[in-house]
């Protein structure tokens, strides 16, 4: 059922991806927190093909797949530009400029799967989806660089069922950038200083007690979790030749079906696992 | 107290020991003021009523009553007083005046009543004044006791106009009675039941009056009743659960608004016209606490009433949801008051009767409806319990919220719930303190302050202050804390703090049924389902023109069997039949007042099925879980008789001999030992000036409570390696497990303000109902902590007399170094806020005099050479005492003088007179070749407001 009814125990369930490929103009414009070696384009592509088609083949979502704009370099990570749940979604207002234009491409694909839309119009809001920790009870909002207060008032409003809480973030490009669901009730976090700060604060901050998965590497902690129905508990996570000692922490999830993604290159640009895809739920048929 | 009613022949024996033991009773007799109060106003009206006593009816009549408490409380500083002052009066009631006489006879009668009702130890330091002045005119004994207390008394014989003197007594007794009155009171609230019953028949000659009662319920209707004028709250209360037929009734209450929009719970304790001043009497019939699970509770009636209560909710907007969220649960009220969706008789237009949200579209309605058709065949419990299935996921479902301002002025909102405390800017979550990291709860005027545990690497707890709007939104907040704490995490309620120790602000608490409580009390029914109406019915025929009403009948005929079968399904838990049997008598005598005796049975049961409660009440709420939780729960009380203060100067003089030789040579020299002189009020060590007795009670408060911090910390300690344990293992749920199981720490609250001893062994019978491992532990902390009491009594305030006034004594005394750092850090968070406000304070003041009449004649030779000045202040707990030694040479002669101002703080519950006269002990022994020639007594009381509310 919509809304509440499904509740935690539907948690991860996925019935559509958003996606889009990487334009060229990533390797050289697309933004990024510290400077560091240039992208190859081209192994950037293959592991992002990889990528969707796990999504698509191997776990049988329907891909929606967005074709790339070489004039918004960072138009890859559709994460961003919105946060979906359940039935309703919330277009973002990115916080770098140069992304708003992202979203464009996101309304016009999200319209098509009829859910409920909020745009995000105030121009003081700034929200993007990486800040956005959905545990299936509650909200966490990272308040960084990119996301402010009234961003984070916004998506409140838009979810009114649940909690929305704010978390501050402050090292990290977003709050996703070192932690992400690994199950239901069960956090991913990395090991970092302000990881585990962040993570006290979610903490404090629930009525729920959730378990965590700490892993040494906080770029590894961001992985995804469907709960796919012929497959039970699925992960995505980087792979071990990435990040070797976070992969075996992985690995001891005994219930869960493992699948290590490479994303070597788009890190580079600060992108991880969850930047990649808008994933959907969708239970009615209209 | 009342049971052991002494025989007539053992009381004599009693009222001529009691001279002698006088002062080694008197802790007994400060602990047991309250019970005594109450015996002998209980026993004032028995005689009142029946007559069974043989003294002429005039005595009996209502103003030998009131003599009776008149000479029975000005117990007080008379007693103490050097005998010139006694037998003056004494002297008085000697005159042949008729009504002094008839007063003086009528007293003794009645002392000697009220005796009777007094076991032995209690009885005797209740001497009153008269009693005093009749035993100087009988019997010698008086004499000699007093003679102890003042060496130089017997020279020292009254010669004064008596009708001075008589002024003097009078002032001292209306201060008395005034004090009395409010002992009264707080006896009154302490033990509701039982004065209730005792007064209500005998009113009975007199006309009831009665009020109307309006209560809207929540399917709208209203219910109205007559009400006896002096009802308490229970009384409507349990009269509108009757006519809803309502069994799960601790999860409801009543509201009343004050100013239209503030609302506030009708405390069932008290009576009703005490808590809403204005007529009409209109009530509001809500759900006070949200059951987090409903699915937990037993009947479907009450259920029912929850679905109606967030129906209202929800309409409103208080209770925020998503539009899905609202399609949803709109669906199932359709279901559950018309039953299947019937494309025939179900138009397009028949939900408009309904609100389902704020602002209801088009587009959610057909959303409804497109759900309501999915729901075919569920029966309306089946569809009201998917509805509170739903609703009960809401973030804000169950969450009080009040207006706030943080410390810098920001808005935000405070969100009481099961779990705790939530905070709230905008909409966002900005924090949550959950009770287990909540210590202590308090108010002080508008400000709301909450004290939590230190986190993991932190050192020290925390306060933080809230700013409310004023202060009754303070209280009120503090108020629903208090509530909601007790409800979702306690066993059973926290009795409220005894009247007898130093307990500063209201006692209120509390006193219904826990949850726990209620569910196994709820266990326990045994009805077949009650038959009820839903709503339906009635919007179903004005919404439908001519709409067969048959719908309404079939939903409520389909209900009939489920509901019967639903809960006969629950039942499968079965509960001790002595237990059960207990119970239930408690929930069904429990109308009108509570009575004491079933409540506490219930408590018990409480304690021994604690763990059986876990049983049926499958996981959710924590409450089961956490045999007992500490939270402490401060409350300033703004009008109230909070702080007092007491300045006694004794002038003593000396015409010592030829003291001039060693003292010539000295200048005038005022030495000022300590910053304090003797205005300054004991406020240094704690920041603020007691003269505004509001801010005396916040700095009091850490104070005392201290104690209780300290075995707290050491428990903490415990905790922290528990946790510490628990991370490796990398499950965050036993964390919070743990924690609660370590946490013994609840009864000792209640008792930490009493003595050293008191404290360790009230500790240590609780620590035996929990669990072993545990108890050990605490009992050695117990015993550090008793030696830590003892030392300081032994040291710091060697000069108090410890027999005499043990209660204040380690009360107020700053505690060890741990945790007077918290406390100065909770200060400092405190007067940040607490400067900002001028408060407004009632006070009283009165002065009273007491001279010697040999004194005249010095005084008036003050023209002497000042050889010497010294002022020493030494400080105990709630005393401050300000020695100024001034030597003088008057012609030859050398005159000592030494005046001493003893400030005595503190709230109604220290006996000041006796502080007062062992003051006046210690001046004659320190100096016992001097004579006191002059006492004042200076009072100021903060005026206590009628009641707090």
């Amino acid at each position: 059922m919509a809304g509440l009814g499904g509740g935690p125990a539907a948690f991860g369930r996925c019935t559509h991806a958003v996606v889009r490929a990487l334009p060229e103009s990533l390797c050289r414009q697309a933004l990024r927190t510290a400077p560091g070696p240039e992208v190859d384009f081209a192994r950037a592509e293959r592991e992002h093909q990889l990528y969707v088609g796990v999504l698509k083949s191997k776990l049988g979502l329907q891909v929606l797949e967005l074709p790339a704009d070489e004039s918004l370099p960072d138009c890859v990570f559709v994460e961003d530009a919105a946060v979906v749940c359940e039935e309703t979604a919330l277009l973002t207002r990115p916080g770098a400029p140069s992304r708003r234009k992202e979203v464009e491409a996101m309304k016009r694909v999200l319209e098509g799967l009829n859910l409920n839309m909020i745009e995000m119009v105030d121009e003081n809001a700034t929200l993007d989806g990486g800040d956005v920790l959905f545990t299936g009870r509650e909200f966490f909002v990272g308040l960084s660089r990119r996301t402010n207060q009234r961003g984070a008032e916004i998506l409140a409003d838009t979810f009114k069922d649940y909690a929305v809480s704010t978390v501050p973030v402050h090292d990290s490009l977003h709050l996703k950038s070192f932690c992400s669901m690994a199950g239901p009730n069960l956090i991913a976090i990395g090991s970092s200083e302000a990881a585990q700060k962040a993570l006290k604060t979610m903490q404090q901050m629930s009525d729920h007690r959730y378990d965590k998965l700490t892993v040494p590497d906080d770029a590894a902690a961001n992985c995804i979790y469907l709960n796919v129905p012929s497959k039970g508990h699925v992960l995505l996570h980087r792979a071990p030749e990435e990040y070797p000692e976070s992969a075996k922490v992985f690995e001891k999830l005994k219930d869960h079906m493992l699948i290590p993604i490479a994303t070597t290159e788009l890190e580079k640009v600060d992108g991880a696992l969850t930047c990649c895809s808008v994933l959907i739920n969708k239970t009615s048929e209209l | 107290m009342m049971t052991e009613v002494g025989s007539e022949t053992e009381v004599k024996k009693d009222s001529e020991q009691a001279g002698a033991d006088k002062a080694k009773d008197k802790p007994e007799e400060a602990s047991d003021t309250p019970e005594n109060q109450k015996s002998r106003k209980a026993f004032s009206e028995e005689a009142l009523d029946s007559s069974s006593v043989p003294v002429p009816t005039s005595q009996s009549s209502p103003s030998s009553q009131k003599k009776e408490k008149d000479s029975s409380e000005s117990k007080g500083i008379s007693r103490f007083l050097p005998p010139w002052l006694k037998k003056q009066k004494s002297y008085t009631l000697a005159e042949p005046k008729d009504e002094a006489k008839k007063k003086a006879v009528g007293e003794d009668q009645v002392i000697e009543e009220s005796e009777c009702q007094l076991p032995e130890e209690v009885a005797q330091p209740k001497k009153s004044l008269e009693e005093a002045a009749t035993e100087n005119q009988h019997n010698a004994k008086a004499d000699e006791k007093e003679e102890k207390h003042s060496v130089s008394s017997a020279e020292t014989q009254p010669a004064k106009e008596d009708g001075k003197e008589m002024e003097v007594e009078k002032v001292a007794e209306e201060k008395e009675e005034k004090q009395v009155e409010k002992e009264k009171r707080e006896t009154k609230e302490v033990q509701t039941g039982e004065i209730k019953t005792e007064n209500i028949p005998q009113k009975s000659p007199k006309k009831i009056k009665t009020v109307q009662c309006k209560v809207m319920l929540l399917d709208g209707t209203e219910y109205s009743c007559d009400l006896e004028k002096r009802a308490k709250g229970q009384m409507l209360f349990d009269r509108v659960c009757e006519h809803l037929n309502l069994l799960e009734k601790d999860y409801f209450g009543l509201l009343f608004y004050e100013n239209s929009d503030q609302k506030n719970w009708l405390d069932p304790s008290k009576e009703i016209k005490r808590q809403i001043r204005s007529l009409p009497w209109l009530f509001t019939f809500n759900v006070k606490f949200y059951p987090p699970d409903p699915s937990q509770l037993t009947e479907d009636i009450t259920r029912y009433f929850l679905c109606l209560q967030l129906r209202q909710d929800i309409a409103s907007g208080r209770l925020p949801c998503s539009f899905v969220t609202h399609a949803l649960l709109g669906s199932y009220t359709l279901q559950a008051e018309l039953g299947d969706h019937d494309p025939e008789e179900h138009h397009s237009d028949y939900i408009s009767e309904f609100q389902f949200a704020p602002s209801q579209t088009q587009e959610m309605e057909e959303k409804v409806v497109e759900l309501h058709r999915t729901h075919r065949g569920l029966t309306p419990a089946q569809a009201d319990s998917q509805f509170l299935e739903s609703a009960k996921r809401l973030s804000m479902y169950g969450v009080d919220l009040h207006h706030a301002k943080d410390s810098e002025g920001v808005d935000i909102m405070l969100g009481v719930c099961a779990n705790g405390l939530l905070i709230y800017k905008d909409r966002l979550r900005i924090n949550r303190f959950a009770w287990p990291k909540i210590l202590k709860i308090s108010y002080k005027r508008s400000n709301f302050y909450i004290k939590v545990r230190p986190a993991e690497l932190e050192q020290f707890e925390s306060t933080i202050g809230f700013k409310l709007p004023n202060h009754r939104a303070a209280k009120r907040l503090w108020k629903v804390c208090v509530e909601h704490h007790t409800f979702f995490r306690l066993i059973s309620p926290e009795q409220p703090p005894k009247a007898k120790f130093l307990t500063l602000g209201s006692k209120f608490r509390y006193s219904g049924r826990t949850q726990a409580q209620t569910r196994q009390a709820s266990n326990l029914i045994d009805r077949p389902a009650p038959y009820f109406e839903r709503t339906s019915s009635k919007r179903v025929s004005r919404s439908l023109d001519g709409a067969p009403i048959g719908i309404s009948d079939q939903s409520l005929l389909r209900d009939f069997p489920t509901a019967q079968g639903g809960p006969a399904g629950d039942k499968v838990i079965d509960i001790e039949g002595v237990g059960q049997d207990k119970l239930k008598e408690g929930s069904r005598e429990e109308n009108g007042s509570p009575v004491k005796t079933p409540q506490l049975e219930l408590i018990q049961d409480g304690k021994r099925h604690g763990s059986r409660a876990e049983g049926p009440c499958t996981g959710v709420s924590d409450a089961d879980k956490s045999s007992h939780e500490t939270l402490d729960i401060v409350e300033e009380k703004k009008q109230a008789e909070v702080g007092r203060e007491e300045t006694v100067v004794i002038d003593e003089t000396n015409k010592g001999k030829m003291q001039v030789a060693t003292d010539a040579g000295e200048t005038c020299k005022v030495e000022h030992l300590s910053k304090k002189d003797s205005s300054s009020l004991p406020s240094d060590s704690s920041s603020s000036s007691s003269s505004e007795s509001e801010d005396e009670v916040g700095e009091y408060q850490p104070h005392h409570r201290a104690i209780e911090e300290v075995i707290r910390e050491e428990q903490e300690e415990e905790e922290d390696t528990n946790r510490k344990r628990e991370h490796q293992e990398k499950i965050m749920q036993h964390v919070e497990a743990t924690t609660e199981g370590s946490k013994l720490n609840v009864p000792v609250e209640r008792t930490a303000q009493v003595t050293a001893e008191a404290l360790v062994q009230e500790n240590a019978v609780t620590i035996a109902t929990e669990e072993k491992n545990f108890s050990e532990d605490m009992k050695q902390d117990l015993g550090e902590e008793k030696e830590e009491e003892q030392l300081r009594l032994n040291g710091d305030v060697s000069h108090v007399d410890i027999d005499v006034a043990p209660q204040i004594i380690c009360c107020s005394e700053p505690p060890v170094v741990k945790t007077e750092m918290v406390t100065i850090s909770d200060a400092a968070q405190r007067t940040e806020i607490s400067t900002k406000e001028v408060p407004i304070v009632q006070t009283e003041t009165k002065t009273i005099t007491y001279e010697s009449p040999q004194f005249d004649g010095s005084t008036g030779g003050n023209a002497g050479v000042l050889l010497s000045a010294q002022t020493i202040t030494s400080e105990s707990i709630s005393t401050t005492t300000t020695t100024h030694i001034t030597k003088m040479v008057k012609g030859g002669v050398s005159e000592t003088r030494i005046e001493k101002r003893i400030v005595i703080t503190g709230d109604a519950d220290i006996d000041h007179d006796e502080a007062l006269a062992q003051a006046i002990k210690e001046a004659k022994e320190q100096h016992p070749d001097m004579s006191v020639t002059r006492v004042v007594v200076h009072k100021e009381t903060e005026l206590a407001e009628e009641d707090e509310e």
